[in-house]
């Protein structure tokens, strides 16, 4: 990066050069999933400066020149700490390598509720951005009125301010008279596209040195002093309860102490590894089933029998439209499936001074420090939640409780540093899976071979039981009196939950979409990465492609021709000419399929094209190549993007493929990766490529979650393809071995 | 002697051999079989097909009929002898380099009397001393099932034999020897399940290679011997007879689940070559792998557990003082997942002392799994364990075979184990 | 008392000798490179070289190592100064999360000093035992061939993937 410090591009006046209105940041009501953070008060300014609109909430300029950026958002492995540092250092003009990042921490950041959604660079990153487009104005300005000049007349570099004529006084001397304790102009226009450095450039993750190094990165590497171990009791699966034997425990060796909180017990001592033996010796008491957790039907027809609250909410009617002559009807399903972090969850408590300090991989500080403080009954301003990174997560997994649980021992030994990680069998049984769900669509083609009437309805449970309050703890629920589990709603629409991804993009004359949420959990859930777009996606362009066979079309085309969107047609062409869809040779028990979907129907547009070949005598299936084209918007880190739609890719291919975790009824029934496993080397594709549409000057589109749905769709079409058979519900490689 | 009298020795000596010779050539010689052009797939009847398929799957085909890595039936798979390495070859039909120009008179002939298409002798390592039994309508149905796969152009690995074995005709010698066939006959005081299982066992599914001893020249021991226990790829396939060694008795029901599932939950997880078998087996028509069972329970039901199934012991501490390099080696790599409270025990995994490998004559199969661990035998999911090849050396393995052994074992205690260890590694390589 | 040479250092811990070599090269000695994700030997997380092989450190009892040396990720180089296949793995900006790569890291490592000119098909088959999660194995192959180039060899690549 250094290339970049030095390198001398004179950008132009500040304020005459640019009249572009601030990006507009689309809409958002709540964080999508979960809290949202506070209300709106400058509904003016882009993305979350419309909730703090000061400047110092997001930027600082210390004395030695360094910029330190504040976000509310948290890095996931996503990229987005390089991101916001790229955004931040372009609009500033500084080197990347000047800029700190400092991310969500209940004490330093804005608050800016759940890292979700796909929204971190639409909400956080779209307001350091114009932030930073303003901090430079303003250094602009303080060294204007120095010299007595117009502002416009000036130029920055690398930090400096300069005149063109020889003067030039750099950030930090000018930050020292330049209050960034007001509020962003709404005003100040973004850099242009062509004077930009490192927005829209494959700039290399700034936390990977350190990762691939083996410095301290995560939650899980933090040893501070005197810092004691602990482990939590519980039994085998969420929805049981341990009975442990905590005398025997007392007497076990590198027991230091057992906390006992009501229900919620815990070891703790010096060593991790006589703990894990302890471990052992509480695994050996007696669990049972919790009362009042209902009963789990059999999956996935259970879900049509359970109790459903049912609501359109999506319709269209067209009575002019052609008669329809040709019917599908089919069902999709998915099981439940599990976040599988490779690093169990993890997290480091203090209480010192009366005040609780918790560091957390959490995608959410905020709302989980209202949940912590009434866990441990402490004023909310008593209590620090700090985000620290931990393994991967894809939504809501065991972080938030272990947070909880590691709060509850601190609290029983104030002074010390507790560090609690959870066994791989403890994240296995307890983290909340993401929810089987059911898709059911009713379609009619007319004579001409077009979609003239769609029904899509979906049954799912909550997709977010994020932590808003105790009672969305595990502890919370252990202590006693044990607190009330917030009860689950469906998350509404543009985002939706269940039914995120129902309402097709596509222009049919008739539809009617239907959302049947099921508010009874026989087993715990929560977010994963998609929500629902994994199911209705999987559904509706699985069914597009039955019924472009049943038109006799190419699916390519077929989709195509009931597309009005520019952007969308443009990822399906673009995904099949680096394909060569119309070149394809098919051969025996091998084929294509290709799947698209705007994620949410307002992030990216996202088009998966797979070459797949099914093994005959094994039903073990092949993944030649995958072709993506992605259409984030504004590309900040293309390669960023790539990255997370590889990534995307993969984990959708062993999502869709193989998985599903399995429940006997009383417990699950998978501990570990023996019982669960997931895509290994041998079954990664030959090749992925991913091509970028960048469009500068655009909104950014999130991208994190974009290709879920549409590589299980294109999987599926393409198995057909390949076998003749088409599979409807998932794991789809067991479909495939029933078939072979 | 008169130098014309040894010249005379000499000719005739040399004229017996030389008749010698020409009768053993008379012996050998098999013609070869025309080449055909390759059966067009749709010709076959799916039926038959179908049940060509099932039976591929219950004669475990693919065992050697596959690399790792590769695809069914393109051969390439090492069988090591004694006598040198084997490659199964590609039983694919395609007409150059697997079996599409084979009428069906030549792939019969080779199944029943271990004769190429060429006319050359087969390494009995193809088991046709079991095919022999299999009949005319199944080998009909294998036909028509291999003709049916895709056609891959692929040419295995040359053998490498021990000269002069590479010498096929020599074959011949071996069959007059020890190529006996005999048609299963039917036991009319048996079940019809019983009657089919061991059809199965005893011809296509051929169980006695690997579970029966065999003498100096490889020959399978027969009669009493049979399924006294025996030899593959570096295992021990412990005796499925009145001398199983098992703590739990083999009951069809359990039986049928391991040959199915890869898991008894009685006994343990299929280890070894046993896991390709449970394999193929849970993919075999249910009936069929039941009466595999059914006959196989019945060959085991006089074995110990049958009659009554011990108290296993846990002398932990005493195993502990005797081999606390043992014990301290298992604390730190095995506990995690054998000891009670362990998520697997928890879970339901079988305990470590239900498996037959710590009750068997010899620790190989104990060896083994610790060096090369264990695979989910018949599906992505399902039991696993971790190969220690890597991170312990021989001595370090040995201690804890031995540690086990004194802790849960039932027999004698077994000597020598850092040597078996070595020999283990060496033949597993 | 064990003594124990990790990255070309000896050090001296006071442990349990069945102790997990994980927790004393995590707890003792601070070296975090190698994660745990499972303490089973099913993940790779926790992969360490003992003697040049890529081994399970959550399943190797530190009292075993003997005279063998450990080499962590550590050991390959420093953010300052990365190693070879760490410098691949940059290149190709080969993590997400990233939790699972010190592992992987070091499981390429062991491949690498075993032969610089695997087929694509042993590359595979050495990296099995580590699992991600977030879907970087396209990416950590990357690496890996590239890795293998800059030490003299590469990966033979076949035209179809036999897998
Ligand atoms: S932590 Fe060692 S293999 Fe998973
Ligand atoms: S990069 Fe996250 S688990 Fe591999």
């Amino acid at each position: 990066m250094s290339g970049q410090a030095s390198r001398r591009d004179i950008l132009g006046g500040l304020l005459v050069a640019f009249a572009l209105a601030p990006t507009a940041a689309l809409a958002q009501t709540g964080g999508g999933e979960g809290s949202g953070g506070p209300p709106t008060v400058a509904p003016d300014l882009p993305g979350t400066l419309a909730k703090f609109p000061d400047l110092d909430a997001w930027i600082r300029i210390g004395a030695d020149g360094r910029v330190t950026v504040f976000t509310g958002k948290v890095e996931l492995g996503t990229g987005v700490k390089t991101a916001m540092a790229q955004l931040a250092a372009d609009e500033l003009d500084v080197a990347i390598g000047r800029v700190d990042l400092i991310t969500a921490d209940t004490a330093l950041t804005p608050n800016e509720g759940v890292t979700a959604g796909s929204q971190t660079l639409e909400q956080s990153g779209t307001a350091i951005a114009n932030a930073a487009a303003c901090v430079r104005l303003l250094l602009a300005e303080t060294a204007a009125a120095r010299w007595g000049v117009a502002a416009t007349t000036l130029f920055t570099r690398d930090g400096v301010v300069l005149d063109g004529q020889g003067r030039r006084a750099s950030y930090a001397e000018l930050a020292a008279s330049t209050s960034l304790a007001v509020r962003a102009r709404a005003d100040v226009p973004r850099k242009p596209v062509a004077a930009r450095r490192l927005i829209g450039r494959p700039v290399p993750r700034v936390d990977l040195p350190a990762k691939l190094t083996g410095l301290p990165s995560y939650v899980q590497d933090m040893r501070l002093p005197d810092m004691v171990h602990a482990r939590v009791l519980r039994g085998p699966s969420s929805g049981t309860r341990l009975t442990p034997d905590l005398a025997a425990l007392r007497r076990q060796p590198g027991v230091a102490r057992v906390v006992e909180v009501g229900r919620f017990a815990a070891i703790v001592g010096p060593r991790e590894w006589p703990l894990e033996q302890a471990l052992r010796v509480a695994n050996q008491g007696a669990w049972t089933r919790d009362a009042g957790v209902p009963a789990l039907p059999p999956m996935p027809a259970g879900l049509l029998e359970m109790r459903r609250e049912s609501s359109v909410i999506d319709t269209r009617r067209d009575a002019s439209a052609a008669p329809g002559v040709r019917r599908l009807s089919a069902r999709y399903d998915r099981p439940y499936l599990m976040h599988g972090a490779i690093g169990p969850s993890c997290a480091v408590a203090l209480m010192a001074e009366g005040q609780l300090t918790v560091w957390t991989h959490s995608q959410g500080v905020e709302p989980l420090r209202t949940a912590i403080a009434e866990l441990v009954a402490m004023p909310a301003d008593r209590v620090r939640c700090v985000h620290r990174e931990g393994a991967g997560c894809y939504g809501h997994n065991g972080a938030d409780d272990v947070a909880g649980d590691a709060a509850l021992i601190a609290c029983a030994m104030p002074g010390v540093p507790v560090r609690l990680q959870w066994s791989r069998e403890q994240e296995h049984g307890w983290e909340p899976l993401g929810p089987a769900m059911l898709a059911q669509i009713d379609a009619t083609l007319d004579a001409s071979g077009r979609i003239v009437d769609w029904r899509h309805q979906v049954w799912s449970n909550t997709h977010s039981t994020r932590p808003v309050a105790a009672g969305d703890l595990l502890a919370g629920v252990e202590v006693v009196p044990p607190f009330a589990p917030t009860p689950p709603k469906p998350i509404p629409q543009p985002n939706g939950g269940g039914d995120r991804n129902a309402i097709p993009l596509y222009r049919f004359a008739n539809q009617s979409i239907v959302s049947h949420f099921l508010p009874d959990m026989p087993v715990r859930v929560s977010a994963l990465r998609g929500l629902g777009a994994h199911l209705n996606i999987f559904a509706l362009e699985s069914a597009m492609d039955e019924l472009a066979a049943a038109a006799g079309r190419d699916p390519v085309a077929f989709r195509l021709a009931h597309l009005d969107d520019p952007r969308a047609a443009d990822v399906i062409r673009r995904a099949a000419a680096r394909f060569g869809w119309s070149r394809y040779r098919p051969r025996p028990n091998r084929g294509r399929g290709i799947a698209f979907a705007r994620y949410k129907n307002h992030g990216a547009y996202c088009a998966v094209a797979l070459d797949v070949e099914r093994i005959p005598d094994e039903g073990r299936l092949v993944v030649h190549r995958a072709v993506v084209a992605v259409d984030s918007g504004e590309a900040v880190n293309p390669d960023g993007i790539r990255n997370q739609v590889e990534g995307g890719v993969l984990q959708s291919l062993s999502w869709t493929a193989y998985e599903s975790a399995g429940h006997d009824g009383a417990r699950r029934t998978d501990y570990d990766w023996s019982g669960y496993p997931i895509l290994r080397f041998a079954d990664v594709p030959h090749s992925v490529v991913v091509e970028v549409i960048d469009r500068p000057g655009t909104p950014f589109l999130g991208t994190g979650e974009c290709a879920q749905g549409p590589t299980a769709a294109a999987l599926a079409n393409a198995l057909a393809a390949a076998t003749g058979v088409r599979i409807r519900s998932m794991p789809l490689a067991g479909g495939l071995a029933a078939h072979s | 002697m008169s130098r014309p009298g040894i010249r005379r020795i000499v000719v005739i000596a040399v004229v017996l051999l030389g008749l010698c010779g020409i009768a053993f050539a008379a012996i050998a010689y098999r013609p070869a079989i025309a080449r055909v052009t390759r059966p067009d797939p749709r010709q076959f009847d799916p039926a038959l097909v179908a049940r060509g398929a099932n039976l591929a799957r219950l004669g475990n085909c693919v065992s050697c009929h596959q690399a790792a890595g590769g695809r069914p039936y393109v051969g390439g798979y090492p069988i090591k002898t004694p006598f040198g390495t084997i490659y199964g070859s590609n039983i694919t039909p395609d007409s150059a380099t697997g079996i599409g120009s084979w009428s069906p008179a030549a792939f019969r002939r080779a199944m029943r009397e271990g004769v190429g298409r060429d006319g050359s002798h087969l390494y009995p390592a193809f088991p046709y001393t079991h095919y022999a039994g299999v009949a005319d309508g199944d080998v009909d149905a294998l036909y028509a099932f291999l003709m049916t796969r895709p056609a891959v152009r692929a040419v295995p690995p040359a053998n490498r034999m021990i000269p002069p074995l590479g010498f096929r005709p020599l074959l011949a010698g071996w069959k007059l020897l020890f190529f006996d066939p005999q048609p299963v006959v039917a036991d009319p005081r048996q079940s019809a399940a019983w009657n089919r299982g061991r059809y199965i066992g005893e011809t296509l599914a051929h169980c006695t290679a690997c579970h029966s001893p065999r003498g100096l020249l490889q020959q399978e021991k027969r009669g009493d011997r049979a399924y006294d226990g025996g030899w593959s790829g570096g295992w021990y396939a412990p005796p499925i007879n009145a001398r199983s060694p098992a703590v739990r008795a083999w009951t069809v029901e359990r039986l049928d689940a391991y040959f199915r599932t890869g898991l008894s939950t009685a006994h343990a997880a299929a280890a070894g070559p046993m896991g390709p078998v449970t394999y193929n087996l849970a993919r075999a028509e249910p009936a069929d792998v039941r009466a595999m069972a059914t006959y196989y329970a019945w060959q085991m039901r006089a074995a110990p557990a049958a009659r009554a199934e011990p108290r296993l012991p846990d002398r932990r501490a005493l195993a502990g003082q005797r081999h606390p390099e043992g014990a301290r080696l298992y604390d730190g790599a095995c506990a995690v997942c054998h000891e009670p409270g362990a998520a697997m025990m928890v879970a339901g995994r079988p305990a470590l002392p239900l498996g037959t490998p710590l009750h068997e004559a010899n620790p190989r199969d104990t060896i083994q799994v610790i060096l090369k661990g264990l695979k989910p035998p018949v599906a992505p999911r399902g039991p696993y364990m971790p190969a220690f090849a890597d991170a312990l050396d021989d001595r370090q393995v040995a201690e804890i075979v031995a540690y086990l052994q004194a802790r849960h074992g039932t027999g004698p205690a077994w000597p020598d184990l850092e040597t078996d260890v070595a020999a283990a590694r060496k033949e597993g390589e | 008392m064990i003594d124990l040479t990790v990255n070309g250092a000896t050090a001296r811990v006071d442990v349990d000798p069945a102790t997990p070599l994980l927790y004393v090269l995590r707890d003792d000695l601070r070296l975090h490179a190698a994660k745990f994700g499972c303490g089973l030997g099913q993940c790779g997380a926790c992969t360490v070289l003992v003697d040049d092989r890529p081994v399970f450190a959550c399943l190797l009892p530190v009292g075993a190592v003997g005279a063998r040396t450990v080499t962590t990720v550590e050991g390959l180089g420093s953010a300052a100064a990365p190693g070879d296949v760490q410098r691949a793995f940059l290149h190709e900006q080969a993590a997400q999360c990233g939790y699972c790569i010190p592992g992987m890291i070091a499981r390429a490592e062991g491949l690498l000093r075993k032969t610089v000119t695997p087929t694509e098909t042993e590359l595979r088959s050495a990296m099995a035992p580590s699992l991600c999660r977030c879907g970087t194995h396209m990416r950590i192959l990357r690496a890996v061939r590239r890795a293998a180039v800059m030490r003299g060899g590469g990966v033979v690549e076949p035209a179809e993937p036999v897998t």
